[in-house]
């Protein structure tokens, strides 16, 4: 069944513009698998998706995204050395135990990563704290007693951790809104973007549009 | 191939294909004149694209859907009726869905309990060993006989599942989707330390006579039920059997004795001697025997990976979490090697309580994402 035809939201057509047309892609926590359907459609990728809830699964079979059912927090055992050229980790990486694992099974897998994930230093969560309040926001929605994430860090605190981790910085933004940051973006972007290059042995730089 | 429902009426009738060419098994031997029987549903569209083969595991048949008549009278429906029938996951207002009965087995198809027309006695003992990809070989003569050069899906689970996986390398060209459902591409030693239980109780029951017990008139009933009560357990998980059976009495005293006291005991008893009534004892050693055979890694030094390079299919794999005879890290084994390929491969690990068995059960999760799977290779068609 194909995807119905429906335009990016705009925070991942920024994102879709670093993968370029033919590539493989990895999507870890792929969701419903949009992002993918849309990457086969109009870019002719080559796509898998990671997912463990059994309604998304089926929504990704639904619509024929390939995708495998297992925990992140596994591991990514089922996949190769520098299998894909770019792996995927968008807004879930805040939700798993090990973060620094799974960061290093992405730099494994993919020739290049690209993760984003909530950033705790937005002005507006910032304020929050001055207040003496956790932040509650579009991109932080829950309350602290009754939310998925584990992890809060901070466009600053994520670039420290990916270099500790072996990987290269080739590009980062934030996101306001689906609009893109690149002014001040850990105090005006509430979603971080990261775009690295993998740590893989023999990762070989990819072209991408 | 008209065995289609008869009008309002879900009765199929099963059909016979017969073969004079010999077919040429892995073992050396060969089997000569040797018939199918076969059950069609749904109609072959016209560019002969919609074909969907459903391969049996241990002690299932042709009888996949709808209802067919026992030898009594009485109606029974199909073994995979709830996946395979009109509006079904595999819907056969759809596809064209094939059963066939394998081989050595011992429900209509030419196995140990028939004649053999050299001897004009059973082949019994005679009968030659096959394996899983002697099935697919016949199983694509078949598809020869009925005009399929490519099925839309070869389909399967446990030991069917094995059979699809075979069909995706033994004929890659001919399989545009394989769906291959609690199974795996080997039995571990437990596995086959469960089946040689099994196949010892046959031997050693002092009814089989070698395997020639037809001449004696006699049935290993005793061999037979004890393997299948030991293949019973493999089926169900431990919760579930806690669930269904507990340490629960059929008694209210203890007899402290050797009758069937607790439930389990007496279900086991009962399937067992069910079993016993209706499976040949030849073909179940057959069987358990190209069960422990498989394993297409072997040729390639050990490598699925390699063993699965030549394979043109999609794939769709699923595992059951509580299934402990083909556990889910089997399938995973498969997933890997697929991916490794860069084969499409959709995975599914199904959180479902009822072990093995699970792969036959209604379960909407499964179900669901079957009939998606399906929907996606309908849609295929069209284009």
């Amino acid at each position: 069944m194909s995807a119905p035809a429906t335009a990016l939201r705009p925070e991942l057509a920024a994102i879709a513009a670093w993968i370029a047309p033919g590539s493989s892609v990895l999507d870890l926590g792929c969701g419903d698998g949009s992002l993918l359907a849309w990457l086969q459609r109009e870019k002719g990728c080559r796509c898998v998706g990671v997912e463990i809830d059994d309604a998304k699964v089926l929504a990704c079979a639904r619509q024929g995204v390939e995708v495998i059912q297992q925990n992140l927090e596994d591991g990514l055992a089922l996949f190769s050395d520098a299998s894909f050229d770019t792996v995927l980790q968008l807004e879930t990486l805040q939700m798993v135990v090990h973060t620094e694992g799974i960061l290093r099974e992405l730099g494994r897998v993919g020739r290049e990563s690209i993760v984003s994930f909530p950033n705790f230093a937005h002005w507006t969560h910032r304020l929050a704290i001055l207040r003496g309040r956790m932040p509650v926001s579009k991109s932080l929605p829950y309350e602290w007693y009754d939310t998925p994430n584990l992890r809060f860090a901070t466009f600053a605190d994520f670039m420290q951790l990916a270099r500790k981790s072996g990987f290269t910085l080739r590009d980062r933004f934030a996101l306001r809104g689906g609009q893109v940051v690149r002014v001040l973006p850990n105090l005006f972007g509430n979603v971080a973007v990261f775009r690295l290059a993998g740590q893989a042995p023999g990762a070989e730089p990819v072209v991408s549009g | 191939m008209d065995s289609t429902p008869r009008a309002a009426s879900r009765v199929v009738v099963p059909q016979r294909h017969a073969f004079a060419g010999p077919l040429p098994l892995q073992s050396g031997a060969r089997l000569v004149d040797y018939e199918l029987a076969v059950e069609t549903y749904g109609t072959l569209n016209a560019d002969r694209s919609n074909a969907v083969l459903i391969c049996h595991a241990l002690n299932a048949s042709h009888h996949v859907a709808g209802i067919h008549l026992l030898d009594d009278g009485r109606e029974e429906a199909g073994w995979w009726d709830n996946m395979v029938g009109p509006g079904k996951p595999v819907d056969t207002d759809r596809f064209f869905v094939i059963g066939v009965n394998n081989p050595g087995s011992c429900f209509g198809s030419t196995g140990p309990a028939s004649i053999q027309a050299t001897t004009g006695r059973p082949y019994g003992a005679a009968f030659p060993v096959v394996t899983v990809e002697d099935w697919v070989d016949a199983q694509a003569r078949l598809a020869d006989a009925l005009g399929i050069a490519r099925f839309a899906a070869v389909m399967g689970g446990s030991l069917g599942g094995m059979q699809a996986l075979a069909w995706s390398t033994r004929y890659p060209e001919r399989v545009a989707h394989c769906i291959s459902i609690a199974s795996t591409s080997k039995l571990s030693a437990q596995n086959i330390a469960f089946n040689d239980v099994a196949r010892q109780a046959i031997l050693t029951d002092p009814d089989f006579h070698g395997g020639d017990f037809y001449a004696h008139g006699v049935v290993p009933r005793n061999g037979l039920r004890v393997a299948r009560m030991i293949g019973h357990i493999t089926y169900l998980s431990d919760d579930d059997m806690a669930e269904k059976f507990g340490r629960a009495m059929k008694v209210d005293d203890l007899a402290f004795g050797y009758g069937a006291e607790f439930e389990i005991e007496s279900y086991l008893r009962y399937q067992g001697d069910k079993f016993s009534d209706y499976f040949d004892a030849n073909s179940y050693l057959l069987i358990t025997k190209a069960l422990d055979y498989f394993d297409p890694a072997a040729a390639h030094g050990g490598s699925l990976t390699q063993a699965l390079a030549g394979a043109r299919a999609s794939f769709l794999i699923v595992s059951f979490s509580t299934d402990w005879r083909f556990a889910p890290a089997r399938s995973r084994e498969v997933v890997k090697a697929l991916l490794d390929n860069r084969h499409p491969v959709t995975y599914a690990e199904i959180d479902a309580p009822h072990g093995h068995d699970a792969f036959l059960l209604d379960d909407a999760r499964y179900h669901r994402l079957v009939a998606a799977y399906f929907d996606r290779i309908h849609a295929g068609l069209a284009s």
